[in-house]
């Protein structure tokens, strides 16, 4: 890594790149008029496997695309990298690049109780963007000759230790050290680079930690991830992760050492940069986020709740690679509920088990998206299912329980609840590349069903990656390319949280829209509405619901909102949550199909063709 | 809806690079090339060929030792002991080799009226003896690992510790998926053509250690006789997704197989679902009946495809020139259509435009007019084709 060339102020142009498991994504970037805006993408295959094995090929013809579709120079002739820094016609001022080629940067973590010190290190190795292999823990229901046996038919880049708190439990963390070592854990990336681990637990073992794992491993010691129980301290490991993806990881991959010398910032892995990106919307809006990035191979979902970053990584659900692992997880049937026309299951699991095999193929026909756009919901669905089971608060600590409590049994562990979350943001390539906005919307209402008033955003190409590891050395650039270029506005979503019967009055909603005009809609269980207001457009919105509904007040309060508009709307969501759908398959097709029309989101006809 | 993968995106007008080309790579159906093959062990270890030797199948290439599996033995907690105090009680020191049912450790008390003892539950070495954990860790003994030639050839290169580079001129084909690790055994074809159906009744004991070759598709209870009678492995156009998730107990969640151990390999050549094989491949297969092929079901999709193969070592045809890097896709390129709703379909490239096209799903993306066999044109995304390389 080499210095910045010029000051930010300075800078005129900024190439960024993605180097994805497949594709190689290149934005370039471009101040004009004092304003930071996205110019033009280039994308070429990733070359991190034979028989190239180099990715800065990758790299210099995705962003040789970039020159041919600008005609603005950008890579120096001998092939020692891109031009820096911009010299008035040629170059740019900065280069930063984001990667996950090659599986990207994926971990063990181990700690002492499953639930505590295991489940912290958890969380700073998934903040770290990392993926999670397995999570070793002495109550995690093995025997030590299991817990061995699969720590040896893993290969980590990287292993992250927690385990007690400060002067707390000593001979059981050490049990586990003592075990990891015995396993004799191979790295992923060749027998000649010796494994990373980070010690994040109890400081009174760090002599012995060291006396044990200094031989063999690139030991690293940092701050207790679980200083006391009542305190969660992920930031050193998350830091020393970092610093060692950087240090031993990424320079063992093939191609990564020269790309290092030529980026002006550390390598980020991908979900760090798009983790970066959902960070600068909560801390932009100053608002609780849930984001999502649905790739091909894994679910990203990140939540800023009160300012705490969770990411969460379902490292085999996905829309191409993993297509066939959503249909395990979710059950076929989970995702034939949402088809409203008759199609046979064995068909459907066939196709997708023919997407997994040729992974970049895209549908043609309707029927086609309509089926992918049905898994995805159900991807979206366990995505934030899991997320949940992460983001949850800290475990161990004694909780002041009222009479109420114990008999609501309640005391849920998420705190990652629809009601409290205020904008919603997906990423990705189903999404962002949606052939009708209004989709990609109706998606993630679908499945993970907002509730109370929630904003929506969505990448419009994909370079949140990007824009997010650009953040961390010019926040003004990135953010002013982020709200210009990069968030589309999708709308808002006001839905009731509740259930009862079909046809019964969930809310009233009024708006007083730009114009001045009043707009009253009367919704029942099942009805959805949408009502149009422009991006950068506001209304002032009183919401009024039914006894047993809530929108954010409370069970049968009014809820007044000032609610944005966007590429779709204001979509106002009577369907209840969870989202009414009969058991009865008639029934059921029948009202997706209605839902489907009022939303207007398919070609009518050729729907009608289907059914 | 376009895959971020196979769409570019340009803030100009419509502005985009003029290249064609396919994005799916096509699966090589090859009639004589030279097919390399690196065996390499998984640790440095011994290397048994030089090179310009003949290596057979099965033929050992290269062998090591991985360290044996730990046993941990809790000392400490047997004896009643505190972990500090174990040392003192060890009959054993690091580095002695123990045997199974050998008292390792002893601990008397009140003058021997209490008496503990641990033995240890493996034949090993003791690594190692903790004082903080009370734990004593034992290690068993080293587990060969060996590699073998898997096709027959000639030793082209060795890599001193690590392993050697088998070359052979033969046939290759790649399949789309498959199930199952490496094997050998002569092709047999057992169906009329490509279409037809593989049925349990096919399958004959006479079949055993063969590789046979189906059309269409291959039924559950074909592949359940087909590993019973021994059969090394079956090559079909496809498979019903239900019946594969039968046969191996489970479904296939994401493409990384190969390490099965179901008894047979399975490789299938065009997709799920009843599929006719290509003719191409079928016609290959057929003409080397009776030849002896080395077969490999492992498959995996992501970081890095790796394909199921099928080699099949001959001397009827010397490899040609060093092949040319892939045209992309011109007028005139052989092409299959690999998604609904021409699945399967072959054809030639009618026409590239270069404008983004809108589909039925709506979404914009480029395309390729394509002359199906029987002259009809259609219009398809790039994306889904591959080239058919000949």
């Amino acid at each position: 890594m080499a210095a910045l060339k010029k000051t930010t102020e300075e800078m005129q142009f900024i190439i960024a790149t993605d180097v994805g498991s497949t594709t190689t994504k290149a934005r370039l970037f471009h101040k004009k008029d004092g304003e930071w805006r996205f110019l033009v993408a280039g994308e070429a295959p990733t070359t991190v496997e034979e028989p190239y094995e180099d990715v800065t090929l990758g790299v210099q013809n995705a962003v040789r695309e970039v020159e041919e579709l600008t005609g603005h120079k950008l890579l120096a002739p001998d092939g020692s990298g891109i031009v820096l820094p911009y010299d008035g016609e040629k170059g740019v001022d900065l280069y930063v690049t984001t990667s996950s080629a090659g599986g990207g940067l994926q971990m063990m973590v181990s700690g002492l109780i499953k639930s505590m010190t295991a489940e912290s290190a958890n969380r700073a190795a998934l903040g770290a963007g990392a993926i999670v292999m397995d999570i070793i823990a002495r109550d995690d229901g093995r025997q030590p000759y299991q817990k061995i046996r699969r720590i040896r038919s893993l290969r980590p880049d990287m292993i992250l230790m927690a385990g007690g708190t400060d002067g707390g439990a000593s001979s059981h963390v050490m049990e586990i050290a003592e075990l990891i070592k015995a396993a004799e854990p191979k790295p992923r990336l060749g027998v000649a680079y010796k494994l990373p681990i980070v010690y994040a637990g109890n400081k009174v073992l760090r002599p012995q930690i060291e006396a044990l794992l200094k031989e063999g491993f690139a030991l690293d010691i940092v701050d207790n991830i679980r200083p006391v129980l009542e305190q969660e301290n992920t930031e050193p490991a998350r830091r020393a992760v970092h610093e060692l993806f950087m240090e031993h990881v990424m320079s063992h991959a093939p191609g990564y050492t020269k790309l290092m010398k030529w980026t002006d910032v550390d390598i980020m892995p991908t979900p760090a940069g798009e983790g970066m990106a959902m960070q600068l919307i909560a801390n932009t809006f100053n608002l609780n986020v849930l984001g999502v990035g649905l790739g091909g191979a894994t679910t990203n979902v990140y939540s800023i709740m009160d300012g705490r970053f969770v990411r969460s990584v379902s490292a085999n659900l996905g829309m191409s690679y993993s297509v066939t692992n959503v249909m395990k997880e979710a059950g076929i049937d989970n995702i034939m509920r949402w088809i409203p026309f008759n199609l046979d299951t064995e068909e459907v699991a066939s196709r997708l088990m023919n997407k997994m095999i040729r992974p970049t193929t895209i549908p043609q026909t309707l029927e086609d998206l309509i089926v992918e756009h049905s898994v995805a919901r159900e991807a979206l669905r366990l995505g934030l299912q899991h997320h949940r089971t992460i983001a949850t608060r800290l475990k161990g600590i004694q909780i002041e329980r009222t009479i109420s409590d114990m008999f609501d049994q309640a005391l849920e562990e998420t705190y990652v609840k629809m009601m409290n979350i205020d904008i919603l943001a997906g990423t990705g390539g189903l999404l962002s590349h949606a052939p009708r906005r209004i989709q990609s919307m109706y998606i993630l209402t679908d499945a993970w069903q907002p509730e109370g008033v929630t904003r929506m955003f969505q990448d419009s190409v994909f370079m949140m990656p990007h824009l997010g590891v650009l953040s961390t050395v010019y926040r003004d650039a990135a953010w002013s390319i982020f709200d210009k270029d990069c968030l589309v506005r999708l709308g808002t979503n006001i839905a009731a949280a509740g259930t009862g019967k079909l046809g019964e009055r969930v809310m009233t909603v009024e708006l007083e829209m730009p114009n001045g005009e009043e707009v009253k809609e009367e919704l029942s269980l099942g009805d959805i509405k949408l009502v149009k207001l422009t991006e950068f457009e506001e209304a002032k919105a009183m919401i009024i619901p039914g006894k047993e509904y809530d929108v954010g007040a409370g069970p049968g309060k009014e809820f007044e909102a000032t609610v944005s508009g966007g590429v779709a709307g204001v979509m106002l969501d009577a369907r209840g949550r969870p989202i009414y759908l009969p058991e009865e398959d008639d029934q059921r097709k029948e009202l997706l199909l209605k839902w489907f029309k009022v939303m207007d989101l398919y070609d009518e006809s050729k729907l009608e063709e289907l059914i | 809806m376009v895959d971020a993968a196979t769409e570019k995106k340009t803030s100009g007008e419509g502005k985009e690079a003029g290249e064609a080309h396919a994005y799916t790579p096509g699966l090589k159906v090859k009639k004589a090339m030279k097919v390399d093959k690196l065996r390499r062990l998984p640790i440095l270890g011994e290397v048994f060929l030089k090179v310009g030797d003949k290596v057979s199948y099965d033929e050992i290439v290269a062998r090591t030792e991985i360290s044996g599996d730990p046993e941990i033995v809790k000392v400490a907690m047997l004896l009643g002991l505190e972990p500090e105090d174990i040392p003192r009680f060890m009959n054993k020191v690091v580095g002695d080799t123990v045997e199974k049912g050998e008292q390792m450790a002893f601990y008397s008390a009140l003058f021997g009226l209490i008496k503990k003892r641990v033995e240890s539950p493996i034949d090993g070495t003791v690594e190692s003896i903790s004082e903080i954990t009370g734990q004593v860790i034992l290690r068993g003994a080293p587990i060969p690992v060996e590699v073998d030639a898997y096709i027959q050839g000639t030793v082209v290169e060795v890599m001193p510790r690590e392993g050697a580079v088998i070359e052979t001129n033969a046939a290759f084909i790649q399949g789309i998926f498959g199930i199952g690790g490496e094997t050998h055994g002569d092709i047999h074809v057992i169906v009329k053509d490509n279409t037809q159906v593989v049925d349990a009744d096919m399958i004959k004991p006479e079949h055993e250690g063969k590789i046979l070759i189906g059309g269409s598709l291959v039924t559950l209870d074909a592949l359940s006789k087909a590993a019973e009678v021994g059969v090394s492995a079956i090559v079909s156009g496809g498979i019903r997704h239900d019946e594969l998730t039968t046969f191996t107990g489970e479904e296939i969640g994401v493409a990384i197989t190969g390490q099965e151990e179901l008894g047979i390999t399975l490789i299938i050549t065009e997709g799920f679902g009843k599929m006719t094989m290509n003719q191409r491949t079928f016609d290959l297969l057929k003409e080397f009946e009776g030849f002896r092929a080395s077969i490999n079901g492992a498959t995996q999709i992501r970081a890095g495809v790796l394909r199921p193969e099928i080699i099949i070592p001959h001397e009827k045809l010397e490899a040609g020139e060093a092949e040319a890097l892939s045209q992309g896709m011109v007028p005139g390129t052989p092409i299959r259509i690999i998604r609904q709703p021409y699945f399967g379909a072959i054809g030639k490239v009618h026409s590239l435009p270069v404008e983004l096209q809108q589909l039925e799903s709506e979404s914009k993306v480029r395309v390729v007019n394509i002359e199906l066999e029987n002259g009809e044109v259609v219009m398809v995304p790039r994306a889904n084709v591959e080239i058919i390389e000949e």
